[in-house]
């Protein structure tokens, strides 16, 4: 059996055995890397220094005795978590020369749990996006097929798990972004419950709606990894002191009797191709292993995605005017005065999709259109949230698509904003709702994969898990490997 | 919505943000195409519905103990600085 | 300039804007020190720089003192309140963006009541006071074509204290911010060093001719740094206002700064651009929830307040409501002059120690800008001095020089007053031989005085005062000089 293919609890079970020491794990996952990276494009920054480093303080603590579960276990970083001393580049020309001087509360967790920094991934500028076409270090390729996209914004985390240049990678997800990459390539995403990881140390994009979690091949090595992420944060307001279970323990939670609600939403409109039959079959599979289906409502969900458009932008809008050129971050030449000074750090430093959404914030929130289009959205805001609470009377989970349609080609969507808005319509309702959410794969369309969307209440984060276990003990559809990284 | 290059220059510029001719043309364009595409929430029934500012409810601010926990760092910090002189950072000349 | 001439037919119309930055340790969202003067930079941490990745967390003891400002106003505290966003560029202001409270403030409608000078007093509302935190500063000294930032100011707490349009001359907007000095300090909540920015105005300024149902276009100008330049900033700003409508111009509504070395306001140019600040509820930040517990256990804490203090100043010493004011302005003056008529022997000497320790003591302690804590004449000091004049050792007027030296040498009163031999002469046959004296050296003067030339009864007060060093008991020596001249 080779190394890469084994699940985060395979690596992890090898490496108590002493099969192998975390020095050789790390060396064989930067030696894919060096192989595949220019290919992909998947990691913007690669760490053999740091990983080799890390690598021997995991032999060590193991030979001393204080190994945990993933002591050891080599893993990515979205390049939008601050890692002190190595660069954080958000997929940014803004911050290309970037080195925060401190680690992102998710990034001490894990490495403070042993494990090991392979290197940095790329993403969508700022996360903002959902092909990793707007990342300033060009666009990541989907290891299924090259000519796609792997979805965004974390797509350089979604394409190095599912080729396996990494066995897990971090994500972040405010509109999907950790749920689409992850249906798109194949492999398994959670985005936990709004408050459940903290965010400090996380490039904001939208605080309302930004939640850090994990992707990985499997709900397994999900549940692994975020039981290490997860926790109060006395540094993050918006972190929930709350305790944390054990996600791995809940994994064998049965699912007899666990009401699964089908959105009659999300199947409203087209899904292309397979999507819907094979989105369907999963459903029949879960019905089969005992759930309780029933079909739900959330009449105000198709609001989603015009709601979204209004809230993260006006979020993001304010969140990058500290890029100013002075303290931090691209500074542009000669400035002749301070406006100047402003404009053309600003200009220069970001992409077209995010001057997009800055400037659609600024205008949301300005003078005389607040009302019209920040209130109304933060209003449809509610209703979308009381639509799933009152699900959630009804039924344990939510099911259904992740994304209407299989990874697209690079190039075509970008000319269209809302075309690729649209991406993110069965994702983005967890974000306004701040719902647990994850996305796992159930079949393929051809070569490519297709990912099952399963939602939870408010820190129902171990059903999920447990749910997504469930299903993957019956297939083996996050076990596959493109053929060229097998 | 349709916005005009002159709206566009302005959001711009209260955004601090250089466009070139050719950037207006095509953001005025997709602004307009955006705005248009949200504005479908008008449609939405609204009357007494609170808005929504924060996806968990009933949660409150935590208070910070009132302690000093931050130590002089200021030359670790202003090495992502561009223009630093006496560990002031520098900007063009600011008139008041 | 004459303003009464000036502003015939005008009503002034002015709302102040007061920024007290509260007198935490750390600063409003972040651990970092809020100490004054520390080298550029120093107390800037990731939060109050602005790194990506950062957030803020709030600080109880500012959140504290907000509801500890409501309570001493009457005010409402809001069992919730949030906190915005205030967007707008500025190279002090790192994130792009000020926290800052908007449509929910932490305190809202409260109000204070000042005396006039002719002694009416006056309520004036007091709309909002929100927490805030306050920017960093731009600095240009020895930096060509080039400002320098420092950020060690930036995310101290500020708690902006926002009054209604009530006050109606200059007069009123001193006597207003001078109350509102005296309380925060009363309340250990903000040290109120204008010098150091601590405790800063912005005075919003309009007029209308009298009975005009609506307020003018007013102009707010900013950052004044002491109560006289508030003072003649708002006079100035009046007058100019009153000029530009009798000259058939409109007033535009501006920021406009105070220039002290021109006594005059002029236009901020920079800030001039129509500001759209955004606001927008902070999603960093949840809402602020103040449980009653909380206020009550704040409520406990409150100390007895300027007002309060006055009128038992008035009750108990018998005080005028003058006096009593003064001495209640700071809570160090108002526990100074108690401490000295404890000591001085209680009511009996209240008034005597009220006109000294506003007298003499005020006078010394501003002279020398001395805090009152560090005074070279202690309370217990003041009140053996006290005792001297009331158990006649020294006269009044002697004691002003007693005082003096005490202040000058850190001496006690009887050291003093036996050191210089200033005792008192209080024996019947000195202080006639004195008289004596006189009497026999200024024949010509008596001769006059007795055949009714009053006014020399001065003359020879003076000089018998004189010819014992000023020491004779002047009741004793009018007395028997009286006797003596009248006796033909």
């Amino acid at each position: 059996m080779t190394l890469h293919t084994r699940s985060v609890a395979e690596l992890a079970a090898g490496l108590a055995r002493k099969e192998y020491s975390a020095v050789e794990l790390a060396q064989h996952f930067l030696s894919r890397i060096e192989r595949s990276n220019d290919a992909l494009n998947a990691f913007v920054t690669v760490t053999p220094d740091r990983a080799l480093a890390d690598a021997r303080a995991a032999d060590e603590a193991r030979a001393a005795g204080r190994a945990g579960p993933l002591t050891g276990v080599p893993l990515a970083h979205k390049d939008i978590f601050c890692t002190d001393g190595v660069r954080t580049a958000c997929g940014s020309k803004m911050l290309d020369n970037f080195v925060a001087p401190y680690d992102a509360t998710v990034v001490e967790r894990l490495h403070a749990a042993g494990t090991v920094m392979l290197g940095k991934t790329n993403m969508d500028e700022f996360a903002m996006g959902s092909s990793n076409e707007t990342s300033w270090y060009g666009p990541v390729k989907n290891p299924w097929d090259l000519r796609k996209v792997p979805g965004g914004s974390s797509g350089g985390s979604a394409a190095v798990v599912a080729a396996r240049l990494a066995p897990v990678a971090t994500g972040t997800d405010t509109g999907g972004s950790i749920r689409q990459p992850a249906a798109l390539v194949g492999i398994s995403g959670i985005k936990p419950t709004y408050g459940r990881v903290s965010r400090y140390g996380m490039i904001a994009f939208a605080s309302s709606l930004d939640q850090a979690g994990i992707m990985a091949p499997s709900a397994e090595d999900c549940a692994l990894f975020l039981a290490a992420m997860a926790g109060f944060d006395p540094r993050d307001s918006t972190s929930v002191d709350r305790p944390v279970p054990d996600y791995v323990a809940e994994l064998d939670a049965p699912l007899a009797g666990v009401r699964i609600g089908v959105l009659k939403e999300f199947f409203a409109h087209g899904l292309e191709g397979e999507t819907g039959a094979l989105v369907q079959a999963a459903i029949d599979q879960y019905r089969a292993l005992g759930a309780r289906i029933v079909e739900v409502s959330c009449p105000n969900l198709p609001l989603s995605v015009p709601t979204y458009y209004v809230v993260a932008p006006a979020e993001c809008s304010s969140n990058l005017s500290r890029f100013d050129g002075v303290r931090f971050g691209h500074r542009c030449k000669d400035p002749r005065d301070l406006m100047d000074l402003y404009k053309r750090s600003r200009g220069e430093g970001f992409g077209a999709e995010v001057k997009r959404r800055i400037m659609t914030g600024t205008y949301v929130l300005s003078a005389g259109y607040y009302d019209a289009y920040y209130l109304k959205a933060q209003k449809c805001r509610s209703l979308i949230s009381a639509d799933f609470k009152a699900a959630f009377e009804q039924v344990d989970l939510l099911i259904g698509p992740t994304s209407p349609s299989p990874a697209f080609n690079i190039g075509a969507k970008v000319d269209d904003p809302i075309t690729m808005y649209l991406n993110d319509i069965y994702t983005i309702g967890a974000n306004l709702a701040g719902l647990p959410a994850m996305s796992i794969p159930c079949g393929f369309d051809g070569a490519l994969p297709v990912g099952l969307q399963l939602i939870g209440p408010h820190f129902g984060e171990s059903r999920l898990l447990a749910a997504a276990h469930a299903y993957q003990r019956h297939t083996d559809f996050h076990r596959r490997v493109p053929a060229a990284y097998a | 919505m349709s916005l005009t290059r002159k709206d566009v220059e302005g959001i711009a510029h209260l955004a601090r943000l250089e466009i070139t001719e050719a950037e207006l043309s095509v953001y005025t364009d997709s602004l307009s195409k955006i705005l248009s595409f949200v504005e479908q929430l008008a449609a939405a029934e609204t009357a007494d519905i609170e808005p929504m500012a924060h996806p968990l409810e009933g949660e409150s601010q935590r208070l910070r103990p009132d302690v000093v926990t931050e130590r002089d760092q200021h030359e670790k910090f202003q090495l992502n600085a561009a223009a630093v002189t006496g560990a002031l950072y520098l900007v063009p000349k600011v008139i008041e | 300039m004459n303003q009464n001439t000036l502003q015939e037919g005008w009503e002034v119309v002015i709302g102040l804007e007061i920024h007290a930055q509260l007198a935490t340790r750390s600063k409003i969202f972040s651990g970092s020190a809020t100490a004054y003067g520390a080298a550029p930079n120093s107390q800037a941490s990731l939060v109050d720089l602005g790194y990506p990745g950062m957030l803020p967390v709030l600080n109880r003891e500012a959140v504290r003192m907000a509801v500890k400002f409501g309570l001493a106003t009457g005010s409402t505290v809001a069992a919730r309140s949030f906190f915005a966003r205030k967007n707008y560029f500025y190279p002090d202001l790192p994130k792009g963006y000020q926290i800052s409270q908007y449509e929910r403030p932490i305190v809202e409608d409260g109000s204070l009541e000042i005396m006039l000078e002719d002694g009416t007093k006056k309520t004036i509302g007091i709309t909002r006071a929100h927490l805030e935190e306050d920017a960093g500063k731009s600095l240009h000294e020895g930096l060509a074509n080039a400002s320098g930032i420092d950020l060690n100011r930036a995310g101290t707490p500020l708690l902006e204290i926002v009054s209604e349009p009530d006050l109606r001359s200059a007069k009123e907007a001193i006597a207003y911010l001078k109350k509102v000095h005296t309380l925060v300090r009363y309340l250990e909540i903000c040290d109120g060093n204008m010098q150091e920015g601590s405790f800063r105005c912005d005075a919003n300024v309009s007029v209308r001719r009298f009975g005009a149902p609506k307020f003018g276009t007013r102009c707010e100008i900013k950052n004044v740094n002491s109560f006289r330049y508030v003072e003649k900033a708002i006079n100035y700003e009046v007058v100019r206002q009153i000029d530009v409508l009798e000259g058939g111009g409109t007033i535009r509504q501006e920021t406009r700064l105070y220039d002290s070395t021109k006594d005059e306001t002029r236009s901020m140019r920079s800030k001039e651009e129509a500001n759209d600040y955004r606001y927008f509820p902070d999603p960093d930040l949840l809402p602020v929830t103040v449980e009653t517990a909380f206020i009550d256990a704040v409520r406990a804490t409150l100390p007895e307040l300027p007002d309060e203090k006055a009128a038992r100043f008035v009750a108990d010493y018998g005080l005028s409501a003058y006096d009593a004011g003064v001495l209640t302005s700071s809570r160090e003056l108002a526990d100074y002059y108690e401490a000295v008529v404890a000591v001085a022997g209680g009511p009996a000497c209240a008034k005597l120690a009220a006109n000294w320790v506003t007298g003499d003591f005020s006078g010394a302690v501003n002279r020398d800008g001395v805090e009152i804590a560090d005074a070279n004449v202690p309370a217990a000091a003041l009140a053996g001095l006290l005792g001297r004049i009331q158990d006649e050792t020294i006269s009044g007027k002697i004691a002003k020089d007693v005082f003096e030296i005490m202040w000058a040498e850190r001496a006690l009163a009887d050291a003093v007053i036996e050191a210089k031999g200033l005792k008192q002469i209080t024996d019947t046959g000195a202080i006639e031989s004195a008289i004596d004296a006189v009497m026999a050296a200024n024949p010509k003067q008596l001769a006059e005085y007795r055949s009714g030339k009053d006014r020399l009864f001065g003359f020879f007060v003076g000089q018998s005062m004189k010819a014992t060093q000023g020491k004779a008991n002047p009741a004793q020596l009018n007395e028997l000089l009286k006797k003596k001249l009248d006796a033909t």
